[in-house]
């Protein structure tokens, strides 16, 4: 296994007439082939927007990659050319987005739509590439395939509507597929059975993932590893089982703590924990720990109000950007 | 036993669907809710959970009679609310209040923060004008928006602020049940905390009774005694809060319970098993 993706010290400004918005202020990870990357976080932390990055797709102005690189197996991302960009985009990393009804166009057939992907890409001929929709239809678990191509998308349900637009995204069986909230519109039910289908796709084409949501438990279920984003910087990164059974960052924690629990038979009569406050102004965000405002443990007289702490790795594969993780103030309570 | 605040008998809504343009005719009912049954106790929270279309928001807007119901019962208050005319409906109104979902869309964005809040005190011409200005800034008070913002218009606020505003309009006449819709699904995670644990501090310290309606199963495990599980306008199940998420009678609710996400990959391996197990469960239905 190597690395797919590697990101480091990427900033995406906003240009705006109220100031300079530094929704991505200094965000590095990487992204190993085949494997899935769940990025987490409230809104406004920059997920989103890192997701766009990596893709160009913001617009630009007010938008604009202010420093950092986006290395996409070797090759830089972020220098390329609009028409060099295009080669990429659809073909080697795909995107899925949240709302499935404005990411396709309502006045086309969806074969149409699928269609247009693999002639432009592969340059399959009308006839292979209308038999190849339809086996792309077939995998994404839409029954009557062939028939449904000359369809609509308004004549889809939601979730029929999201495979779909996967089936768009491997419809050149990409190396990295972005899927930005990707269940956020569905029901539960419905939700379940996308995630299924996305890990199974990811492991029968050996796709690498990168899994953007707010929800804590999309995550647990299907990232290998997870990067907790808040005030547009990384301040937690772990493999999955490690976040959520060792948290470190006082954020992550209280995330976790923040959530109502499925199977708690106390539920009702507990108080959940609230976050304190909300996320700073990223106009003008604090020069330090952008977290201390909201956090329990930053006192008065220590490092959190003066520096910006550092992404430093607490154990191999664990980073966390604090001057108070949890497993160094265990060490000074006892 | 005391009758309860709330008992809903039999409600059924049916839309009508037309065909034709010369001949107007009916040719068919959405069936959008379709006999539904329940009862909440004074100082007490229902919860009632299903998926989009399920019925749930309909089974509200009917027991509030902002949709009529085509069938059926509701008693409030030992009053049968299906039968009232116009006029004593609003009397009624003043005992039953809404909070909705989208804190954006809710509250009128050219009104200030405290005439929002006053607006239900002016309606139903509660006191005078500076008693009402008095009796704003408690509300705001009481669910702990400053006071000092009254003049504040809602889009200076945040997504949890306007919803403390939505609550504190709800709470303006002193109403006995308030029918949560989707209170806090537009909320990040650390503000829907926030959300949650005012709903409760509120029905502790007023005896308020909730109709609490979301889709995520775990809000609503801590916010209800007891649920009702809606699936094609029917409540599929129905009982003591504990018992629904730990021993679940029906397929369906199984199924739903399944497919909820959980912070825990451990926890979650489990889940995907029993999962694909019940699917039969959802693709029947």
């Amino acid at each position: 296994m190597g690395r797919l993706l590697e990101v480091e010290d990427l900033r995406t400004h906003f240009f705006t007439r109220a100031g300079v918005v530094r929704a991505v202020d200094g965000v590095d990870f990487s992204v190993e082939k085949g494997k899935t990357l769940g990025i987490v976080g409230e809104s406004g932390c920059g997920k989103s927007v890192t997701a766009l990055s990596i893709m160009r797709l913001l617009p630009t102005p007010p938008a604009r990659i202010v420093s950092g690189s986006i290395r996409f197996d070797g090759r830089e991302l972020t220098t390329l050319s609009e028409r060099e960009l295009e080669d990429v985009r659809g073909r080697e990393v795909a995107m899925v987005f949240q709302d499935p009804m404005t990411a396709l166009n309502p006045t086309l057939t969806i074969g149409t739509q699928i269609i247009e992907v693999l002639r432009r890409h592969l340059g399959l001929d009308d006839r292979t590439a209308r038999r190849r929709a339809a086996e792309l239809l077939d995998e994404v678990g839409i029954p009557r395939a062939r028939e449904r191509l000359d369809d609509y998308p308004h004549h889809f349900s939601g979730g029929m509507r999201q495979r779909v637009v996967i089936a768009i995204a491997i419809a050149c069986e990409p190396r990295l597929l972005i899927a930005d909230e990707p269940t956020t519109a569905l029901d539960v039910t419905v939700q379940a059975q996308v995630l299924d289908l996305l890990d199974d796709l990811r492991r029968e084409h050996e796709m690498a993932m990168i899994l953007i949501t707010h929800n804590m438990g999309v995550v647990a279920e299907s990232a290998d590893d997870v990067a907790v984003m808040y005030a547009g910087q990384i301040v937690e990164q772990a493999p999955a089982h490690e976040l959520f059974h060792r948290p470190e960052h006082p954020y992550t924690e209280a995330l976790l703590a923040a959530l109502p629990d499925l199977d708690d038979s106390d539920a009702r009569s507990r108080r959940l924990t609230a976050i304190p406050g909300r996320p700073p102004d990223l106009i003008d965000p604090p020069q330090a720990c952008r977290f201390a405002a909201r956090c329990p443990y930053a006192g008065c007289g220590d490092s959190c109000a003066l520096e910006p702490p550092a992404l430093r790795e607490l154990r191999p594969d664990h980073r966390v950007r604090t001057a108070h993780p949890a497993s160094e103030r265990e060490a000074v309570t006892a | 036993m005391t009758e309860p605040l709330l008992s809903v008998t039999d409600l059924k809504v049916h839309f009508p669907i037309r065909r034709g343009l010369l001949l107007d005719r009916t040719v068919d009912h959405v069936k959008a809710v379709d006999g539904v049954s329940f009862e909440i106790p004074e100082g007490q929270t229902l919860g009632l959970v299903g998926e989009s279309g399920s019925g749930k928001s309909t089974t509200a807007y009917a027991t509030l009679q902002l949709v009529r119901p085509t069938h059926g019962s509701v008693r409030f208050a030992g009053r049968e609310l299906t039968t009232l005319r116009r006029e004593e409906l609003r009397r009624v109104r003043r005992d039953i209040q809404i909070v909705f979902q989208d804190p954006y869309a809710s509250l009128n964005p050219r009104m200030t923060v405290g005439r929002i809040v006053g607006e239900p005190l002016q309606t139903h011409s509660v006191g005078s004008r500076r008693s009402r200005r008095a009796a704003v800034a408690d509300l705001l008070e009481l669910v702990g928006f400053d006071p000092s913002y009254t003049n504040r218009y809602p889009h200076e606020f945040s997504g949890g602020q306007r919803q403390r505003i939505g609550i504190a309009r709800a709470l303006a006449l002193n109403p006995k049940l308030i029918v949560c819709d989707e209170p806090v699904s537009a909320l990040d995670v650390s503000i829907q905390a926030q959300i949650l644990n005012l709903l409760k501090d509120l029905q502790r310290d007023l005896g308020l009774t909730y109709l609490f309606i979301a889709h995520d199963l775990a809000v609503v495990r801590g916010m209800s005694d007891t649920i009702a599980v809606m699936h094609d306008g029917k409540i599929v199940e129905q009982g003591p809060a504990d018992a629904v998420y730990t021993s679940p009678q029906s397929d369906y609710t199984r199924a739903l319970l399944a497919a909820v996400p959980v912070p825990d990959p451990e926890r979650m391996r489990a889940r995907k098993a029993e999962r694909l197990r019940l699917r039969p469960a959802l693709s029947q239905a």
